[in-house]
């Protein structure tokens, strides 16, 4: 069970939460190639370690935000609104 | 490789089976091969099988960084089906449900196909509407579907509740479809690999590629450098790592996709029974235990364990179903790692890479291809061309657009 810290609400359980995907994910420019496009349409960073990734608190206050997590132990790391920057975590192992 | 048989079942019995040979080798990795496949698991291992009967290949090589069969190959839940809405997708599951039938003849390891029904269930009017759609598609794809009505469904599973909270309002079942043991699948292969001379490497874990010129020379693995012609991965749960390790990137999700099983109990669920609305699958083992299971923990992970809100989730579901079994203990519960593409059709074919192949992104259902990928996946590594199978399978479908949405049609919805 995650608890996830909602940067508005404090500490919930992991059930009031939607997933959203990888975060920081830019958008190209509108006159992109189709190698371009299509990696920013469909292909992932998918990492073992940190995962810098979007939650929507769906049953709660309905805001999005960003969440420094590890995919392996799904310890959380960081909880940084939209827009923010990635914040400065040491590398982790993979395991 | 001595063959089982009867016979050798009774001479063994007289030396109190002590003299039975080991099924595979365990050899230190030569300096080169032909072939190098990573992941021994059913899909390496069938690829290395095909290759070797069929194409010929001499020197092949399957590495794992565990043992044989400890990935997602232990830890799915064991179903065969080819219930596919796509032409491409038909075509390609039910060459695989083909293969199937005749596994336990070819490897000569019986892998106790029992082909004892799938059903899937609708619960709403809509519901039946799609359904009769689906077996449509699949009558049309030349694959055996049949509409049932809920009396039908009641007669086979005489435990279901179809009265539950969105009741039952008919459903389809492929007569072919059923469940096998996951374990001898790959045993078999393995153990039929070897004999045909494959190298199976456990405990060598590749740690990077060797690429010259955008084209693969070698492995680097925990037991050193590894030369090959050719090399290949099929190793679900990790294929992004692999991909990065060789410069490319790909489009999946990993995701934890939970299983469980209860306390053995004798037969009483006769066929595989399915529900996209409640969202659970279950069968029972010729063990008796009731396999079952169903969402997936939607969130990039590589734990291998799966979360308690899910779990509860898929319990809650299966009582829903099947209020009986509330009696029954939860013996164990794991996790495997389910690598997600956006049109939850696999990866297969060749890779930005020469000579380096891809046989990924199976999703929640990998299990069931584990032949058909084997058999294909040797025909593109010996002629360096897609099988016609997977012709539209590759990475450059998401380049081009020609995606294959299978997501609406899976046994469970994604």
């Amino acid at each position: 069970m995650l608890r996830i810290s909602c940067p508005w609400c404090g500490t919930r359980d992991e059930v009031e939460f939607s997933f959203g995907g990888e975060s920081h994910i830019t958008r190209p420019t509108l006159d992109a190639d189709d190698d371009v496009w299509s990696d920013y349409l469909f292909n992932t960073e998918n990492p073992k370690g940190i995962h810098y990734e979007q939650w929507l608190h769906k049953y709660g206050c309905g805001r999005w935000f960003n969440v420094a997590r590890n995919t392996m132990t799904h310890e959380i790391y960081a909880v940084y609104e939209m827009g923010e920057p990635k914040p400065e975590l040491p590398e982790q192992e993979p395991g | 490789m001595k063959g089982y048989s009867f016979l050798s079942l009774a001479r063994q019995a007289l030396g109190a089976h002590q003299g039975w040979p080991p099924a595979w080798r365990s050899p230190e990795p030569k300096k080169n091969y032909d072939v190098v496949i990573i992941g021994a698991g059913g899909h390496g291992l069938a690829t290395a099988w095909y290759l070797a009967k069929k194409h010929a290949v001499k020197n092949i090589a399957v590495l794992d960084k565990g043992w044989l069969g400890g990935g997602n190959s232990g830890r799915n839940t064991q179903i065969t089906r080819s219930n596919y809405f796509w032409p491409q997708s038909a075509a390609f599951f039910d060459h695989s449900l083909k293969l199937y039938e005749g596994l336990s003849q070819e490897l000569n390891f019986n892998v106790m196909l029992s082909q004892r029904g799938l059903l899937t269930l609708a619960h709403s009017q809509h519901e039946m509407e799609g359904i009769r759609r689906w077996a449509n598609a699949i009558q049309i794809n030349e694959v055996d579907a049949e509409v049932l009505a809920p009396a039908e469904i009641k007669k086979l599973v005489p435990m279901i509740d179809l009265d539950c909270r969105f009741p039952v309002y008919g459903g389809f079942i492929q007569r072919r479809g059923g469940i096998s043991r996951h374990d001898a699948v790959v045993w078999g292969f393995a153990r039929a690999a070897n004999a045909l001379g494959v190298d199976i490497i456990q405990q060598c874990e590749v740690t990077g590629f060797d690429i010259q010129s955008s084209r693969v020379k070698a492995v680097n693995t925990t037991h050193g450098r590894i030369g090959a012609d050719k090399v290949s991965f099929a190793v679900a749960g990790n294929t992004s790592q692999l991909a990065k390790m060789a410069g490319f990137r790909v489009p999946v999700t990993s995701m934890q996709l939970q299983a469980m099983v209860s306390e053995p109990v004798k037969p009483c669920l006769n066929t595989v029974l399915t529900s996209s609305v409640i969202h659970m699958y279950v069968s029972q083992s010729d063990r008796g235990e009731m396999v079952f299971g169903g969402g997936a923990d939607v969130y990039n992970s590589y734990a291998q364990r799966g979360g308690i809100p899910l779990l509860q989730e898929n319990v809650a579901a299966l009582l829903e179903l099947l209020p009986a079994f509330s009696r029954l203990r939860l013996m164990r519960q794991w996790a495997g790692i389910t690598d997600i593409t956006p049109d939850t059709t696999p990866l297969m074919g060749r890779t930005p890479v020469e000579n380096l192949y891809i046989s990924g992104g199976w999703g929640t259902g990998g299990y069931k291809a584990i032949p058909a990928g084997g058999d294909t996946m040797a025909y593109t590594i010996a002629n360096d061309q897609p099988h016609p199978l997977i012709e539209d399978f590759g990475l450059e479908r998401f380049r081009s657009g020609e995606l294959i949405d299978e997501g609406a049609a899976s046994g469970v919805a994604h």
